[in-house]
């Protein structure tokens, strides 16, 4: 509103009104110039030449100056200009390099002036001097820009830049001498109008053509460019050399540049190809626009701001034959859009965190997951005070710490090293990573492992070979003993309580299972941090994330073998609670096929607690090996695949998915699996694991992975003897025709693998070269060197 | 491909010219003489080029840097005339070649087959036979079209209407290539392809233009024939030894003759530029000139006493004796006037509309990296380069004799400059250089030696490849604007 009264102010009590809209033109716009009364505007281009009345609601057709029989080439604009001083009189730049001027004051229906045919090339520009009521500057193709005053009829002077093509020129509007000229070399000249002999300044200011360029309206020093290098950028031509203020990158090569009235830093730009939209920027803002005009369906030609102290109104003309007014409040705003934040590691492993503060504060419900383990340090708030939008001025910067020792990855380092993926049976390889991880404390993942072990196993590989292995685990340990003691306790009363939801049902035991289960999560990580020796917050992490796990799950899988999931954590009764609860499903998928087998097991199950290990076992054995096909659980170590994928330990999630292969891949969407293999091996990379991450890669099952592998595999060498690279065998020289590789040894070519001392640069087949070193210290090819082959 | 040999079978090895097999179907007892020419090329004399080459460092250096063969071959030899153009194209030739493209290799080389058989090129099908396979490409694709994937066989239709008829490129093309499918290409693997194509299409015309011969000694390691024609006719070469048919010739030129020719070249220049300042023409005078040249164009070729054969004979007999065509389909296919007779009109390409350096650079950079940056240099570079020599006279502006060769090449394929007087080209270019002119960038498999030396006979043979490299770059440009701004129309 404020803005409006000024504006009504500085146009003597006519207030602009209108709305977004566009008319139809008969042809492509070259150009577009608006009347000192911005009331009206003219559009030029190769053939139209049309004054259009801007009236509220449209724009009417006032005038064709393009008159006669013949169409004549000096009708073909590349640019046109209104005077700012004089309604009557316009300028346009025709193709063939004629200067045209307008006197709309005349009465005949031809309202052509004068004629001006002095440049050899297409003229890209005219200008009006800004006060000066005769004076019209033009820049040609040829180089040169001419000054012509409309009183005489030829040009007063004319000034070379020495350069190709002069693309844009424009007055200074403060400075009453003086005029800007770009060019096609990526030069900016400043000239003085009286001196036509050497420019004042020239300096580079783009990469490439300098298409536009326009002074400030206000500030007396300001310039800014565009060239076809995606740029705008601000010059303050003010100090000695010319400063660069500003620099805007676009997405496109910038057209036509023109700075917003009344707003100190906006300036609208348009591009040249490919892109349509009109941009207004804040120079100071230079990564995303303050406003989009995304009204014209081909590239925008012309723009230009109705009124020199209205900042709110913009016409274009285009390439699609549309003349368009553009209200700044009906712009797009892409900031609107944009979701300003901004995520960077710091060299210590803190992270920093910007958002804007709004969607900080909406979204604080998902704080958990991104302040999971690291603290937020500090919360800071900064308003940045030359910030125009205050809305978007606000953000909030958390940074996380890294606590010492807690972002140690260390763990992943050991664990990617120490697993076994292939080469040993199921059970072997199972048993192997479990006791890694349990070594490494990572008692969770210990468990899972020793669970895949039982489920996919078959008895008859798992004998008590392996019983006597976790016996005697957890009996060193001493610590998980007390344990399982404790769950031996707790575990008759699930069993029962299994059985209980046999008989009536599934709806009541999910939660009593549930509550069980979550009592006994909190039985164990009490114990666990007592005696552990373990960095405390990282198994709090742990914790924090089985509890996630649970309370996520249970809606949706509202199972009795939820469970399992949680409980393997110690050693053996969970072991016999896998047998225990999954009858309950199988019963009710198949409730009336055999009620018998469900009460055997049950039998089976109210006996395990009381038994021995061993017996228990064993029957639980023979129980899934008769009953239970490992496809059964294969759902559930789908949900545990997933769950530890969700958690960010993706490497158990791609060590299991490799280890138990085709048993459980099926399940498992092909885009997922990829997704987990690619983010594994991007971290292993990271680690510099590289002889991992290569396993990795050549035991994945998913195409997309192994062909990593195959990629830029090619190895360049270049002849010993004429430097050039040898591109169709690694052994001979196209140039030269010679053989490049020869064993130092035995004198012969080096098909295969070829080693080298890095001293004396002689080698050859590496079982040649490892015999000789074996007896000699010296180089085999006799120059003294003392090579050394490790 | 050997030339060293004297046997009749060496001769059987050079195209006869439909000239000669007319002579030699009437009288089968004709020798041909063997051609007199070595060195790089048949036109120019050996020492000429190797004069110049043996100085020049900066040549070598800059083979070492950017030949993909790492050799130095015949274009690459006479080019080095002119060692500043030299750098530019060799570093974009290099850069479409082996640098970072969308494009596979293989498939680079194969495009450029494709395209240098459009004109019958086997210098250049040669030399990207021998890449193709060194890059990893499959050899049964030499064996024709019909044995590459379907994609590269799409491809076929851009590149006949770029080598002859760019104009009638239109969006659909583009379209129907970018349309999602199983054969579809990407933008920007299209755009690769086009500059590939649009740059061996004007290679060839230079190859033809310069009578670049074959490489020495081939390497055939692969096990691979090589097409061993060399598509001069002996007739060409043989006039070496200035037994000039004066019938064939059209005309004895004495030495005096050409220098007043040059005189009068000099004369008329000088006479344009002062003209220009005080008379100027009117605004219809203008634009009738341009299509007059456009239509006068039609003529050119047509009317030359050595080539006025039927149509038809022409092309039978080309389909006939090359080996090439097995790379193209529709060979019949060739230039066409812009602008026929009794035809409907097409429009006019108006350059100032679609420049290379307001649109077309910004949409190949955009698709194709840096690709812009080397082909906007070497254009400049073409365009200015000028030792503002003339034959025998020195500080002579040739400003406008460049600017005359550059539009006119654009004139035949319906460019038209607004800020033009195309009453310069015909001031400027005499008819037996117009010939010449519409030949190379037309029709380069026709090129003789007859023609090259029928035109400035007093200039030097550095000046006649400096226009050769003109209009290479011209026709270049104005296949790359024709195919730009179709793509142009299909993104908007």
């Amino acid at each position: 509103m404020e803005k409006m009264s000024r504006v009504t102010t500085a146009l003597g009590g006519s207030v602009l009104t209108g709305r977004t809209m566009h008319c139809h033109l008969d042809a492509p716009a070259n150009a577009i110039s608006v009347c000192r009364d911005a009331a009206q505007v003219v559009v030029a281009g190769r053939s139209i030449f049309k004054i259009y009345a801007i009236e509220e609601e449209q724009f009417v057709e006032k005038l064709n100056l393009r008159v006669g029989r013949k169409p004549s080439l000096n009708l073909s604009c590349a640019d046109v200009v209104w005077h700012q001083m004089d309604e009557n009189l316009l300028a346009t730049a025709a193709t063939n390099g004629v200067v045209v001027t307008w006197n709309l004051g005349r009465p005949s229906r031809n309202k052509q002036d004068q004629l001006f045919t002095e440049h050899k090339r297409t003229v890209n520009k005219v200008c009006f001097h800004p006060t000066e009521a005769h004076v019209l500057l033009s820049g040609s193709q040829d180089g040169f820009m001419k000054c012509f005053d409309l009183r005489r009829k030829d040009s007063v002077s004319t000034f070379s830049g020495q350069s190709e093509s002069v693309r844009d020129v424009q007055f200074s509007i403060r400075d009453y001498f003086t005029f800007a000229s770009t060019f096609e070399n990526g030069n900016v000249q400043l000239w003085d109008i009286r001196r036509p002999d050497r420019c004042e300044r020239m300096f580079t200011a783009h990469n490439g053509p300098v298409f536009c360029c326009d002074w400030h309206p206000e500030d007396r020093g300001w310039l800014a460019t565009g060239g076809r290098d995606k740029m705008v950028k601000v010059w303050d031509m003010t100090t000695h050399r010319a400063k660069e203020m500003h620099c805007v990158q676009t997405i496109a090569s910038v057209a036509r540049v023109k700075w917003r009235p009344e707003c100190r830093h906006h300036l609208a730009t348009c591009s040249m190809m490919v892109d349509h939209n009109i941009y207004v920027w804040d120079v100071r803002r230079p990564f995303v626009p303050a406003a989009m005009f995304e009204e014209h369906r081909d590239v925008t030609t012309g723009i230009a701001w109705r009124h020199p102290h209205d900042p709110s109104f913009l016409l274009s003309g285009s390439k699609d034959s549309s003349l368009c007014q553009h209200l700044f409040r009906d712009a797009s705003q892409p900031v609107e859009r944009a979701n300003p934040e901004g995520l960077c590691y710091g060299l210590f492993g803190d992270l920093a965190f910007a958002a804007k503060e709004s969607l900080v504060a909406a979204e604080s419900g998902r704080k958990p997951y991104t302040g999971d383990r690291r603290h937020p340090i500090f919360f800071k708030r900064k308003l940045d005070p030359a910030e125009p939008f205050a809305g978007l001025a606000s953000s909030a910067l958390s940074v996380f710490e890294t606590e010492p020792g807690g972002g140690s990855m260390r763990w992943f380092v050991d664990t990617a090293e120490r697993y076994a993926l292939a080469g040993r049976p199921l059970a072997e390889l199972c048993d192997h990573n479990a006791k890694v991880a349990r070594e490494l404390g990572r008692n969770q993942v210990a468990q899972t492992w020793t669970m895949l072990r039982i489920i996919y196993c078959s008895p008859g590989l798992v004998p008590t070979a392996n019983l006597n292995h976790s016996v005697g685990k957890g009996g060193s340990c001493g610590l998980p003993l007390m344990n399982s003691f404790n769950l031996k306790d707790m575990a008759p009363g699930l069993g029962s309580e299994a059985r209980l939801d046999r008989s009536k049902g599934d709806a009541r035991s999910d939660t009593v299972l549930l509550d069980s289960s979550a009592t006994l999560i909190t039985n164990e990580d009490n114990e666990e941090t007592e005696g552990s020796d373990v960095p405390a917050d990282y198994l709090l992490g742990d914790v924090e994330g089985e509890e996630d796990e649970l309370y996520l799950l249970d809606p949706e899988h509202a199972h009795p073998e939820e469970p399992e999931c949680v409980l393997p954590q110690e050693a053996f009764p969970l072991r016999h609670e896998i047998v225990d609860t999954p009858p309950g499903p199988e019963h009710l998928q198949d409730k009336a096929d055999s009620p018998h087998v469900s009460g055997s097991e049950a039998d089976v199950a109210s006996l395990a607690p009381v038994d021995s290990c061993f017996s228990l076992l064993s029957v639980s054995h023979a129980l899934y090996d008769s009953r239970l096909p490992p496809d059964f659980f294969s759902v559930l170590v789908r949900d545990m695949l997933h769950f530890y994928a969700e958690q960010g330990d993706v490497q158990m999630a791609v060590s299991v998915l490799i280890i138990l292969g085709e048993r459980v891949r099926k399940d498992i969407d092909e885009q997922t699996q990829e997704h987990w293999y690619t983010s594994y091996i991007d971290l292993l990379q990271r680690f510099r694991l590289w002889n991992v991450s290569n396993e990795v890669v050549k035991l994945s099952t998913s195409r997309a992975v192994s062909c990593l592998n195959q990629a830029s595999t090619t190895l360049h060498v270049n002849c010993s003897h004429c430097k050039r690279p040898m591109s169709s065998r690694g052994w001979v020289c196209d140039r030269c025709h010679r053989c490049a590789s020869m064993c130092a040894v035995c004198h012969h070519v080096v098909k295969g693998l070829f080693v080298w001392c890095q001293g004396c640069s002689h080698g050859g087949h590496l079982q040649h070269i490892m015999k000789w070193l074996e007896g000699s210290s010296h180089c085999p090819a006799g120059c003294g060197h003392l090579c050394e082959y490790s | 491909m050997n030339r060293g040999g004297s046997s009749p079978s060496a001769a059987a090895n050079y195209l006869l010219c439909t000239n000669c097999r007319k002579v030699l179907r009437k009288d089968k007892r004709i020798r041909v003489s063997q051609p007199l020419t070595r060195g790089p090329s048949a036109f120019i004399p050996e020492k000429e080029v190797v004069q110049a080459n043996t100085v020049d460092e900066r040549t070598n250096f800059l083979v070492e840097e950017y030949s993909t063969s790492g050799r130095l071959d015949n274009i690459t030899q006479v080019m080095s005339l002119h060692t500043q153009y030299l750098e530019s194209f060799l570093r974009s030739q290099f850069y479409m070649l082996r640098m970072d493209g969308p494009l596979p290799l293989p498939y680079r080389h194969y495009i450029a087959i494709m395209a240098a058989a459009r004109h019958q090129c086997s210098y250049l099908i040669n030399m990207h036979v021998d890449e193709f396979l060194k890059t990893g490409g499959i050899a049964e694709w030499l064996n024709g079209l019909e044995y590459v994937p379907q994609r590269l066989k799409n491809l076929n239709e851009i590149n006949k209407l770029l080598a002859h008829r760019p104009w009638l490129i239109t969006k659909e093309h583009i379209q129907k290539l970018v349309k999602t499918g199983e054969n579809n290409w990407s933008l920007p693997e299209l755009v690769h392809a086009v500059v590939l194509l649009a740059h061996y299409h004007a290679l060839a015309s230079f190859v033809f233009g310069s009578g670049i011969n074959p490489e020495r000694d081939p390497e055939i390691s692969n096990g691979f024939t090589l097409i061993s024609v060399n598509n001069f006719c002996v007739c060409d070469l043989a006039n070496d030894n200035n037994i000039e048919n004066a019938s064939l010739s059209g005309g004895n030129f004495g030495i005096v003759d050409s220098l007043s020719e040059l005189e009068a070249l000099m004369e008329r220049m000088k006479r344009l530029q002062e003209e220009r300042e005080d008379e100027e023409a009117s605004q219809e005078e203008m634009s009738t000139r341009f299509e007059k040249e456009k239509k006068e164009s039609l003529f050119v070729v047509s009317g030359d006493t050595f080539h006025s054969f039927p149509h038809s004979d022409f092309e039978d007999d080309m389909i006939i004796t090359s080996d090439v065509s097995r790379y193209i389909e529709d060979p019949g296919f060739g230039y066409e006037d812009f602008a026929r007779r009794g035809e409907e009109h097409l429009p006019t390409f108006r350059a100032q509309d679609y420049t290379w350096e307001n649109h077309g650079f910004s949409l190949v950079n955009r698709l194709y990296s840096d690709i812009g940056h080397l082909l906007d240099e070497k254009f400049r570079m073409v365009y200015n380069l000028t030792y503002n020599t003339m034959a025998t006279h020195e500080d002579v502006d040739t400003t406008m004799l460049r600017r005359a060769l550059f539009n006119y090449v654009h004139c035949m394929f319906g460019i038209r400059y607004d800020d033009y007087d195309y009453g310069e080209v015909n001031q400027l270019l005499e008819r037996s250089l117009k010939v010449y002119i519409k030949t190379v960038t037309c029709y380069p498999e026709r090129t003789t030696k007859r023609m090259y030396d029928s035109y400035w006979r007093q200039f030097k043979h550095s000046e006649k490849v400096h226009v050769n490299l003109l209009l290479m770059e011209a026709r270049m440009q104005a296949e790359l604007l024709y195919a730009l701004r179709a793509i142009t129309r299909h993104l908007t």
